[in-house]
């Protein structure tokens, strides 16, 4: 089974929407993959607003803990505000609270509390859902807003997502990871065979293109590029080309900026089986190709 | 005053409008700070060019064992929340990466057998505008998965938030790291796109905001781009649409070539003046605006 995950840095360069046109053609007959998707993006879960899915099963998803004070026992000696590195822990009159918020969910407090006042109470932190879409089966999840350990949510996500494909045989799982770097990325990264990066020719997207790549580089993971909005400013998609060549990294396609996106977005479907002769679709069609290529390549 | 600038969904305008803001009230003389909190990729600097000068690492301490006083007990991987330290076989490991840095192993060990070592998550980099705005920023070390912690030193860090206006560029999503840069924000700004995407994003950073009990508005970015989904949930949540910067080819070309609103639209000066007066009186007298 192999993994392949989206990835981009930069936020809204189009990772959605090529991993929703990806799930659309590898969910065509002769399809080299049998796929199941795993929408890695907890914070912004958009793959579902694409695929349209029919949830089968929600789990409720505990993340960390933070810390509670029992007013009762507490004798306000302040060795929790002491010790905490947080800034979690207020006084006021005499009464010591904890911000669950700024709370990390270290304990430190919990195990320095003379009076034994303190305890840790777990945190409802969002759901996740195995669901059924015409593209094939989906895993995905919500975060509650404000809430912590988006990273261990991804983890979940994707190895019930793994857990399904090894069961049933199915042969690729299809990861739409979320923007950034860091603890969330780390979690779409890890275990993937192929990181394909879908980058912007903006300043912006170009400077998160490196690091991402450098990530991906971190990680032992080997990464594809392809532009999205290729069009929009050609002097970048000319860097993005030139930096590929000279790092030997392989550059799998460029898509042109096409409003076609956003309607089929809009109509809730991958913009290959929404318009599946626009300019977009057809780029992403050729992108398809060579990522499927270069996936068969690794099994050699 | 600080004002953050938030979105839930990436890509939707957040620097452009954070840099806009920033560079428009610098001309209406006030002191301006702006604070790039999107560390793990943070592109403020693109559109206002400061001089970077000041540099300081962002440290966690992490445990360190002295393995000759200890005993192998495992108290530390006990109280450790995160599985950063473990005791296999009698003999004491540390995962820095996994470390949050609370300190508490330290605390607890019987032997006293743990010291404390700064290990590095990333770097804060400060210097002024030639605009003359105070400009800071963090950036998270490649392959480390902490942001928040550069986040919150970076909210410390130097005379930043000493400023008459102090304006917040935060990452998307709706978790820790968002959390992290608007805390203390006296308002909040929220940058959409007028699609689904945008609206699913949208209503997920509204909700931060209500948690932490800022108010807030929304400027709608690409206006013209998608449908109306997101002019109908301001209206049913009352969310007040404070701007809407059009889908134009012009725009979206300069900001890819890495110029800010201002120079490509200089009218914007003018508007994002008017709405930091108007965020102003309305926070004075508590009403929307």
């Amino acid at each position: 089974m192999k993994q392949l995950v989206i990835l981009s840095g930069k936020g809204g360069t189009g990772k959605t929407s090529v991993a929703a046109a990806f799930a659309d053609l590898l969910s065509l007959e002769n399809a080299p993959f049998k796929t199941v998707l795993a929408d890695a993006d907890v914070d912004a879960s958009n793959l579902e607003l694409v695929l349209m899915p029919s949830v089968v099963e929600r789990e409720e998803f505990w993340g960390g803990s933070v810390a509670e004070i029992d007013s009762d026992n507490c004798s306000a000696c302040g060795i929790c505000a002491e010790v905490c590195r947080f800034d979690a822990v207020s006084v006021k009159d005499d009464v010591y609270t904890v911000d669950p918020i700024a709370c990390d969910g270290c304990a430190a407090c919990v195990y320095q509390c003379p009076n034994e006042a303190i305890s840790m109470k777990e945190q409802l932190a969002g759901e996740w859902y195995r669901s059924e879409s015409r593209y094939g089966p989906l895993f995905h999840a919500m975060l509650i807003p404000a809430q912590e350990n988006s990273g261990k949510l991804v983890t979940l996500v994707k190895q019930q997502a793994r857990l399904l494909a090894l069961d049933e045989a199915y042969d690729l799982v299809l990861v739409d990871g979320p923007p950034g770097i860091g603890c969330p990325v780390i979690s779409a990264v890890s275990g993937a065979n192929l990181a394909l990066i879908v980058a912007e020719p903006t300043a912006s997207g170009v400077h998160d293109m490196h690091r991402v790549l450098e990530t991906t580089r971190h990680f032992g993971v080997e990464a594809l590029i392809c532009i999205n909005k290729a069009d929009i400013y050609l002097d970048g998609t000319n860097k993005i080309e030139e930096y590929c060549r000279k790092e030997n990294i392989r550059m799998v396609g460029k898509i042109p900026f096409d409003l076609m996106v956003t309607e089929s977005m809009i109509h809730g479907k991958p913009v290959t089986s929404y318009q599946p002769e626009s300019p977009a679709s057809l780029a992403i069609r050729d992108v398809w190709t060579e990522v499927m290529k270069a996936i068969k390549d690794q099994e050699l | 005053m600080k004002i953050a600038i938030a979105s839930g969904k990436g890509g939707t305008g957040k620097t452009t409008v954070a840099t806009a803001f920033a560079q428009a009230l610098s001309r209406m003389e006030y002191s301006v700070s702006l604070v790039d909190c999107d560390v793990e990729a943070p592109n403020a600097h693109i559109f206002i060019q400061p001089i970077l000068d000041q540099f300081e690492d962002v440290n966690v301490l992490i445990p360190s064992v002295d393995a000759d006083s200890c005993t192998g007990c495992g108290l530390c991987a006990e109280v450790c929340q995160f599985h950063a330290i473990v005791v296999i076989g009698g003999k004491t490991l540390v995962f820095p990466e996994m470390c949050h840095g609370c300190g508490s192993c330290t605390l607890v060990c019987p032997e006293q057998a743990i010291s404390e070592i700064p290990n590095r998550l990333g770097v804060l980099e400060g210097g002024l505008s030639q605009e003359g705005i105070r400009f800071g920023q963090g950036i998270l070390d490649i392959g480390e998965p902490m942001a928040v912690p550069v986040i919150s030193k970076l909210k410390k860090w130097q005379n930043l938030m000493d400023a008459e206006i102090v304006v917040i560029d935060s990452p998307p999503g709706a978790s820790c790291p968002v959390v992290e840069s608007l805390r203390g924000a006296d308002y909040i700004i929220l940058v959409t796109e007028p699609t689904p995407f945008g609206l699913h994003d949208l209503r997920q950073a509204y909700q931060v905001t209500q948690v932490l009990g800022i108010p807030a508005g929304i400027i709608i970015n690409r206006d013209g781009i998608g449908d109306t989904g997101v002019d109908q949930y301001s209206a049913e949540v009352g969310i007040d649409i404070l701007m809407r910067i059009p889908l134009e080819r012009k725009i979206g070309q300069g900001i890819a070539q890495g110029k800010s609103l201002l120079e490509v639209k200089p009218e914007y000066e003018k508007y994002f003046q008017q709405l930091y007066l108007q965020i102003g009186e309305a926070l004075s007298s508590g009403n929307n605006l």
